[in-house]
């Protein structure tokens, strides 16, 4: 039966897709951008920006009579941080539905220009764009997506033609994250050990959880301080906590991210038998199924080479 | 000076890919793209590290061949398509090759290798007579008697 459930859904998806993807052929022939005006004129400055980031050392583009270097023909066009001004609402739309397909990133593939004359200082470009083809789904090495071609018709004053743009884009839904910062190569924040609690830390080394008590009132407290809360005496000892406990409070961290933990999480108070408390983890229950109240035993986890720390597991202990 | 002819290489060029080169690319293309400048937004969408864009790629092929050919060329068309990336710290390397001679009209192919394979491929159409650049700058026309060839590409590279 669950074989039979799969292949209902994979039809159905395959005809979700089918439906998609006839909705993205229906642009084709579009317009992408319509009456686009150059957001500046062709300039020295622009032109030297880019000559000096390409290392071109062409003379043809310094100088009085400078002209533009072919190459930057779509540069004239680019919307910069402000983003395109004259995208149509078909492009958005087209785009927006690819997004909705999941193919959130974009690469671009192909650049074919053709230039009618070189552009010259002080002349400001004009340009219409059409959505010349929408592809099939296609599978690359980035991921499944769809390559969009446009082409742009870029004009100089009167509508004269100076040159022709065709650009191919792919919108693809990214595989995974490479090489995302995963949690085991963030460690673990370092516990801070001082004079006063570092015989806690070395009970924990030896998977001992220590509680200390007062000598002379018998107060628990944990975690460890110098002096008794109760009565004041500075002198204690200690006793080894027997492992079991309840979630006496807990909260889940959905924000901010710290490297080292994967949100959200829930950080659980937890309240062991001999009636101290101690912030911790349960770790083998989803974030959403921590519970005031749960019983919980305690277990020791390292993890890495120098860091083991004391954790608990749903349920009463087994022995 | 020779004339360009069929068959010829033309001589490597050999870039290197810095993350400056990568980020002034996209700056002076006016591509604000993130996946050109941000290495964690790059990631996050499937790729281990910012990558050159099209435009930058586009330029040095222009480059290239301004360069190799001299001043007064002018390029008709140029078609490219990409590959591998071009990612932080690998060089790229331009080859070309004449592959037809047409009056005045020379037609190039462009292949960009990095260490992941091939960057770019592309053609490029070119004329590089004089006159090309006649109604050009004025001053550019001081090796027009040499004519325009490797000579003159050796000139701009010494600049």
């Amino acid at each position: 039966m669950p074989e039979e459930d799969d292949g209902r859904q994979l039809a159905a998806r395959e005809r979700q897709l089918a439906a998609y993807e006839r909705q993205l052929k229906a642009y084709e022939g579009e317009p992408a951008a319509v009456a686009g005006i150059a957001k500046d004129p062709v300039d020295a400055a622009m032109i030297r920006h880019w000559c000096e980031a390409l290392g071109d050392t062409n003379p043809a583009y310094t100088g009085p009579d400078a002209v533009a270097p072919a190459t930057m023909l779509q540069v004239w066009t680019m919307g910069g941080l402000s983003g395109p001004a004259s995208r149509t609402d078909a492009y958005v739309q087209l785009l927006a539905l690819l997004d909705d397909l999941g193919c959130t990133a974009v690469v671009a593939t192909d650049s074919e220009q053709e230039y009618v004359r070189p552009l010259r200082l002080g002349e400001r470009v004009t340009f219409d764009s059409v959505i010349e083809s929408v592809s099939g789904r296609k599978t690359t090495k980035l991921g499944a997506g769809y390559f969009v071609t446009t082409r742009t018709d870029v004009r100089c004053g009167d509508g004269e033609l100076v040159g022709t743009h065709r650009f191919r884009i792919l919108k693809y839904a990214p595989r995974s994250p490479a090489s995302p910062p995963s949690p085991a190569t963030h460690l673990r924040p370092r516990p801070v050990i001082n004079r006063d609690n570092s015989g806690f830390w070395q009970g924990i080394r030896r998977n001992r959880l220590l509680i200390q008590r007062c000598l002379a009132c018998g107060t628990l407290r944990l975690p460890w301080i110098p002096g008794c809360v109760e009565c004041g005496s500075p002198e204690w000892d200690t006793r080894e906590a027997s492992g079991a406990g309840t979630v006496y409070s807990y909260v889940v961290m959905h924000h901010p991210r710290f490297p080292a933990f994967d949100p959200p999480y829930a950080v659980a108070l937890v309240e062991l038998a001999e009636g101290v408390r101690l912030v911790s983890e349960v770790v083998d229950v989803p974030y959403d199924k921590v519970r005031i109240g749960m019983p919980v035993t305690l277990e020791f986890r390292a993890y890495d080479d120098e860091l083991t720390l004391p954790v608990f597991r749903s349920g009463e202990a087994a022995a | 000076m020779t004339s360009p002819s069929e068959g010829t290489q033309l001589p490597p060029l050999d870039v290197e890919i810095t993350r400056t080169l990568i980020v002034a690319g996209a700056i002076a293309s006016r591509d604000y793209q993130d996946v050109h400048h941000d290495p964690d937004a790059a990631r996050a969408k499937g790729s281990p590290d910012i990558f050159m864009n099209i435009l930058t790629t586009n330029g040095l092929v222009g480059r290239y061949l301004t360069n190799h050919f001299g001043p007064h060329t002018r390029l008709h068309k140029l078609a490219i398509r990409l590959g591998a990336p071009n990612y932080p710290g690998d060089t790229m390397r331009l080859t070309g090759r004449v592959e037809q001679v047409d009056g005045t009209q020379v037609t190039v192919s462009i292949t960009g290798e990095n260490s992941l394979g091939r960057h770019v491929t592309g053609t490029a159409v070119l004329s590089t007579t004089p006159e090309a650049y006649a109604d050009g700058d004025a001053g550019a026309g001081t090796d027009v008697d040499a004519g325009v060839g490797t000579d003159g590409a050796r000139g701009v590279d010494e600049r």
